[in-house]
């Protein structure tokens, strides 16, 4: 069957088998293949889109039921300016390492900002327990996503952002 | 594969009368693991995100299609806290109060809730509706009473609800873990004590012999407490296997549901 | 050596800084091609029939029903394999597929090409495989009773008779641990159209690769190219063959590109994982606390192919002691072979199991002594000029053991915690647990490991540094697995040349020769040393070319003078250099075991911080400091990215991660029930570095990685123990251990 939707702003159409999930339509039909498998179970957020203004792991989404939806994946975050504030502070905090849980984090931490750009350490480290790291053990990736709180308050506000240091209790 | 997408509650109805043995789509997170699994290939889906009636929550009316991530900021402690317990930020944007009851996991999330509470699963097909209280709507691990052309329509609580309640959950990882033992206590200004544990009986259980002696006691004493923990753990049935052993959820069920308790008993 | 080697213009990006990798940017947007994003026009997918049971005879392969399926394009099995129909690093004992028998859950009978991932997912499950049932060897005693070893390591060091006062005994269980790199297993081979392939696969050494492939698929070695890969993550994994095989032998027989990737569930029983061990320990110490004599036996689960058990034993046998002076030991250290899934490289390679085994047993020895645990372990701290007390190696190199114990012993502990908020708590928002149910404990552990191959191999790094107008370009068969070598080997060229202008470009097995494996810690010293030499040798020409005395971004000076531009100075060509570098030679050991069998050494100590609920046997590690010898930091961020990571790892395994084994069938595999630590579970880290500069790493830097997932697993559980007051002999520790009366918790291992 032809399903058509809409990507990152873009109106797409693809042909989809009935086993197919938004994953696997965004990796081999459409070619965006920023979403990673990696265990096609919603266990470790590394397929994370927006889907409809939710964030949800892409290969629990069957293919056929997302006519009509707006997704978002990783491939629409950056811009000509540039990359994404969450992005850049990714870079630049050394969140990276073998980057498979990446694009997936990138997502998820973009949604949180938007939602709740005051997140806490501990908030933020709920938010993203979704998504699962094998490389880092997630220290760069909590100073990652609270730098780019951080600038994105400062450049609301100039006066600096609360210093929230993570908890030693 | 067919896919119906219908709009409203009758095209849903319709189609699900007219294809009895489509599988039924909410959120997807349990049918889409099979899928990806290659376990599962349906030939008929019925894709219910799109019907509004299913997301009705009003006057004890749950919608089978409310999310746990709208029961993390709803009205019931108790359902705001096990909602927070289930899965991911992910899993919770989807997955469905209705799926959860579909799934009868013997450790699903919102079970001991609904056990507790007494909740009646409101099921609709093109000829009506009926409703099974839960015991007759759970009826073994993975098996519900649901019948071809059914569908889930949501769950109806009774008129009073307790103000004290409170859930639960172990698991060996500090999120997105699965259930070992899962337990709701609900306790009722006169003492009157209802409790529901999970991952502990083939199906949701309530224990109703501890019920009694927590509902017989207006102030539990320290005695009572330890007679409770011991009658929850001897009415468990539960059994071994990769997450925990037979001895260890009989012994944590004790445990959890005299901490929830105390949870409801604390001014 | 030194590390001031700046022109006028000082270097961007050199050693010491932490400049960022420079694949995070394509990593971020999602542009980065990892080896499942690979596509070839024309590809075929490919799918694998396995045997799900432990063990049994092969009666029959029936592929006819499979072949005759429309878009199927061919079926094969080990009949079909075109060269030598075995695989392994150094021992070939493994089948490419199965052969007369399924040796362990999971093991693959025959490969699949189809249009599509579904047929050919259908056509490998219409193989018809007729299988007779055996019973599976699982046991370990059972395995060394009857004979089925791998590999015996002895150490025989000092005198027999020689016995302390104090004595202490434990009988310790590692489970086995899989590494689950985020990135399953995937791979793409394409046909050369000459009986040539290329082929992209998960690999940590590709040339280790290229030498069993070019003898599975009977093609000279240049025939063969085995590509550079793009991995999510490897920890060890990566390190034997998983896919490479099959898909070369169906790209081969179709003469079209194949692709093929794994599911999570396969990917379980496609790689490595860490030996599962049964280990028995004696310590014997005089009254002031230093150990007098050490006995042990280790046996290791290989699972049914050797693989790199060899070196693996050889490694939990010479680190059985620790870090510890002691002249008196006997260690028999046993990989065994047994139906369990195959074992092989995971982070710390061997070092991990009695580091698990020789803290908790110098806890022990510290209790019976009534002496502090960190008092302890500094007297008998292993210095340079004591003796390895396995082997007997005298310490040449730095080796700060007593310097990572007194730095962790020094961080401030966390404050005792006192708020209700459940991501605070054991169980988190689980809410099982208030706080006042809760105890604190905490634990210390010291680890070492070895860097680099050891026990005589030849161990070498090659890299080509060309320098040319628009600047440098490092050439290196190293894989880069997210560890971030490519970030250091830029820096080591930037700070040796003078130059900012840096890349690395990752050759083919056609390109350039060995740089070895990604693993044992040794990349930044080996690869990191080529390219030192290399780009050495490149900055000494350029200077010579045009009579210089300095080169930088600008180019090459004489006195305050620019002579040429980097443009002007490779005007008549690049200026290069290739460089084969290789450690000095260790020995093979003696039948004692004896001998200088190791390059160099690392130490790391970890002290953990523990919240237990012991009614509920449930944890939360609250923090978790950490004394790391590096050498010297080449770039600090992400030096404390392999810390963090690395704990997280070693924490997984004190605490969730285990491969439940049923009489060889896996349990939990997948993700939902192999849990690996979430972003709540993984605890705040606090980070000593201790640099005393290696003699002979490039800069004095040293490897390191493996180090921060040692000794944090011994760490935890200490933590638990002193919380609880249990035993705690077997990680990782389930909550039944906690709260139940026997430590097995009635479940099997």
């Amino acid at each position: 069957m032809i399903v058509t939707l809409e990507v990152n702003g873009e109106p797409r159409s693809a042909e989809v088998a009935g086993w197919e999930s938004l994953l696997w339509v965004l990796r081999e039909r459409l070619g965006l293949l920023g979403a990673k498998d990696a265990c096609l179970q919603g266990e470790c957020g590394s397929c994370s889109v927006m889907l409809d203004g939710a964030l949800v792991c892409a290969c629990l989404v069957m293919a056929a039921d997302v006519e009509g939806a707006q997704v978002s994946t990783v491939e629409g975050l950056a811009s000509r300016a540039g990359l994404h504030p969450v992005q850049r502070s990714f870079v630049d905090e050394g969140a990276v390492q073998c980057g498979y849980c990446t694009p997936g984090l990138v997502v998820a931490t973009a949604h949180l900002l938007d939602e709740r750009p005051d997140a806490s350490h501990d908030d933020i480290r709920e938010a993203l327990s979704g998504n699962l790291c094998r490389c880092t053990g997630y220290g760069a990736l909590v100073r990652a996503v609270a730098a780019a709180r951080d600038a994105a308050a400062t450049a609301i506000d100039p006066a600096p952002a609360d210093g929230d240091s993570e908890d030693r209790s | 594969m067919l896919i119906e997408r219908p709009q409203d509650l009758p095209e849903a109805l319709e189609g699900i009368g007219g294809s009895p043995h489509a599988v039924l789509l909410a959120g997807g997170t349990d049918l889409m693991v099979e899928v990806n699994l290659a376990h599962r290939r349906p030939e008929a889906v019925i894709a219910l995100r799109r019907v509004d009636d299913l997301q009705t929550w009003e006057d004890g009316f749950i919608g089978a299609g409310v999310t746990y991530a709208r029961m993390e900021t709803g009205p019931l402690p108790a359902l705001a806290e096990l909602a927070r317990t289930v899965g991911s930020p992910q899993i919770r944007a989807v997955g469905t109060i209705g799926g959860n009851l579909g799934t009868a996991s013997p450790a699903g999330d919102t079970l001991p809730f609904l056990a507790a509470i007494d909740a009646e699963v409101v099921l609709g097909s093109r000829d009506g509706q009926r409703r099974l209280p839960w015991h007759e709507f759970l009826v073994g691990p993975k098996q519900t009473a649901l019948t071809p052309g059914e569908v889930i329509l949501g769950v109806q609580l009774p008129d009073h609800i307790p103000a004290r309640q409170a859930f639960a959950k172990i698991g060996t990882r500090q999120a997105m873990v699965i259930a070992t033992v899962n337990c709701c206590v609900l306790r009722d200004d006169d003492g009157t004590t209802r409790v529901a544990m999970g991952a502990v009986a083939p199906t949701v259980m309530r224990p109703r012999e501890a019920e009694r002696l927590a509902s017989s006691e207006p102030r539990p004493s320290q005695a009572a407490l330890d007679e409770f923990q011991r009658l929850v753990s001897a009415e468990v049935a539960p059994i071994s296997d990769h997450r925990a052993t037979e001895q260890y959820r009989r012994h944590a069920a004790g445990v959890l549901a005299r901490r929830t308790l105390e949870r409801c008993l604390t001014p | 050596m030194s590390d001031t080697l700046t022109g006028r213009r000082s270097v961007r990006g050199g050693v010491g800084t932490s400049v960022p990798r420079p694949d995070a940017t394509p990593k971020v947007t999602g542009d980065f091609e990892f080896l499942g994003d690979m596509h070839a026009d024309g590809m075929l997918w490919g799918a694998t029939r396995r045997a799900w049971v432990p063990h049994a005879r092969i009666v029959q392969v029936d592929a006819d029903a499979a072949l005759a399926m429309p878009g199927v394009h061919a079926v094969l099995t080990q009949d079909d394999v075109p060269g030598h129909r075995y695989q392994g690093q150094a021992v070939t004992d493994q089948p490419v597929l199965a052969e007369g028998e399924i040796r362990y859950w999971g093991e693959p009978v025959a490969i699949v090409a189809a249009d599509d991932p579904e047929t050919a997912r259908l056509a490998a499950d219409a193989i018809v495989v007729d299988l007779e049932e055996l019973d599976p060897l699982t046991d370990l005693e059972a395995a060394l009773e009857r004979g089925e070893i791998f590999r015996h390591v002895p150490v025989r060091r000092g005198n027999p008779d020689l016995h302390g006062e104090v004595v202490v005994e434990g009988t310790y269980i590692t489970s086995t641990e899989d590494p689950a790199p985020l990135g399953t297993e995937a791979g793409l081979a394409i046909p050369d159209g000459t009986g040539g392939v290329d082929l992209w696969g998960p690999t940590q050494w590709v040339h280790i690769d290229l030498k069993q492939l070019a003898a599975c698929l009977a093609l000279a070695p240049d025939q063969v190219r085995v590509q550079p890969c793009r991995l999510g993550g490897a920890f060890g994994s990566r390190e034997d063959l998983s896919l490479q095989t099959h898909i070369g032998m169906l790209a081969l027989r179709v003469d079209r590109p194949v692709k093929m990737v794994y599911d999570r569930t396969e990917s379980f029983v496609g790689h490595v994982k860490r030996h599962g061990s049964l280990m028995h320990y004696r310590h014997e110490a005089d009254r002031d606390g230093r150990l007098v004599r050490v006995d042990a036996r280790i046996l290791l689960d290989g699972g049914p192919y050797q693989l790199t058990s060899n070196a693996v034993i050889a490694n939990s046998t010479y680190f059985a002691v620790g870090p510890y002076r002691c002249d008196n030991v006997t260690v028999d250290g046993y990989a065994l072979r047994t139906n369990n899934p195959p074992s092989g490289a995971m982070r710390g390679f061997g070092s991990n199991q009695p580091c698990f085994a020789a803290e908790s047993q110098m806890d022990r020895l510290a209790d019976a002594l009534g002496l502090d645990p960190v008092e302890l372990r500094l007297r008998n701290a292993l210095r340079p000029g004591d003796q390895l007390a396995t082997t007997g190696q005298v310490i040449e190199e730095p080796l700060p053991t007593d310097e990572v114990i007194r730095s962790v012993a020094s961080i401030p502990l966390p404050d005792d915690g006192s708020d209700d908020d459940p991501r605070h708590l054991p169980g988190g928002t689980g809410l099982t647990t208030p706080r006042d149910r809760v105890v604190r404990g905490v634990g210390f552990a010291v680890g070492i490991k070895n860097l680099e191959f050891s026990e005589g191999f030849d161990d070498n790094a090659e890299a080509r540094v060309v320098l040319t107008g628009d600047g440098a370009v490092v050439h290196t068969a190293a894989i880069e697995v997210g560890q971030g070598l490519v970030t250091v080997l830029e820096q080591i060229a930037r700070s040796t040349l003078g130059v900012s202008q840096v890349r690395v470009a990752f050759d083919h097995t056609g390109q350039i020769g060995s740089a070895g494996s990604t693993s044992a810690s040794r990349q930044t010293q080996m690869a990191g040393n080529a390219v030192l030499e290399a780009a050495t040798a490149v900055r000494e020409l350029a200077l010579a070319r045009v009579g210089g005395d300095d080169l930088d971004d600008d180019g090459v000076w004489r006195g305050d003078t620019l002579v040429a531009s980097l443009a002007e100075l490779t005007a008549e060509g690049p200026i290069e250099q290739h460089v084969d570098y290789h450690h000095r030679p260790t020995d093979e050991p003696d039948e004692a075991g004896q001998g200088n069998l190791h390059v160099d050494f690392c130490v790391a100590a970890h002290r953990a911080v523990v919240d237990v609920d012991p009614d509920l046997g449930l944890v939360r590690v609250v923090e978790i400091a950490i004394g790391q010898d590096v050498g010297r930091a080449m770039n600090p961020q992400q030096l404390l990215g392999q810390i963090e990571g690395g704990i997280a790892q070693g924490l997984g395994h004190a605490v969730m991660e285990e491969v439940v084994l049923d009489r060889g069938v896996i349990r939990n595999a997948s993700f939902t029930d192999y849990l690996l630590p979430t972003c709540l579970d993984a605890p705040h880290v606090e980070a000593i570095l201790i640099e005393q500069p290696s003699s002979w790493g490039p800069f004095g830097a040293k490897g390191m990685a493996e180090l921060p997932t040692m000794s944090a697993t011994p760490a935890v559980v200490a933590a638990i123990r002193a919380a609880t007051g249990r035993p705690l002999t077997r990680v990782p520790v389930r909550p039944e251990d906690i709260v139940a009366p026997d430590d097995t918790g009635g479940r099997a291992r």
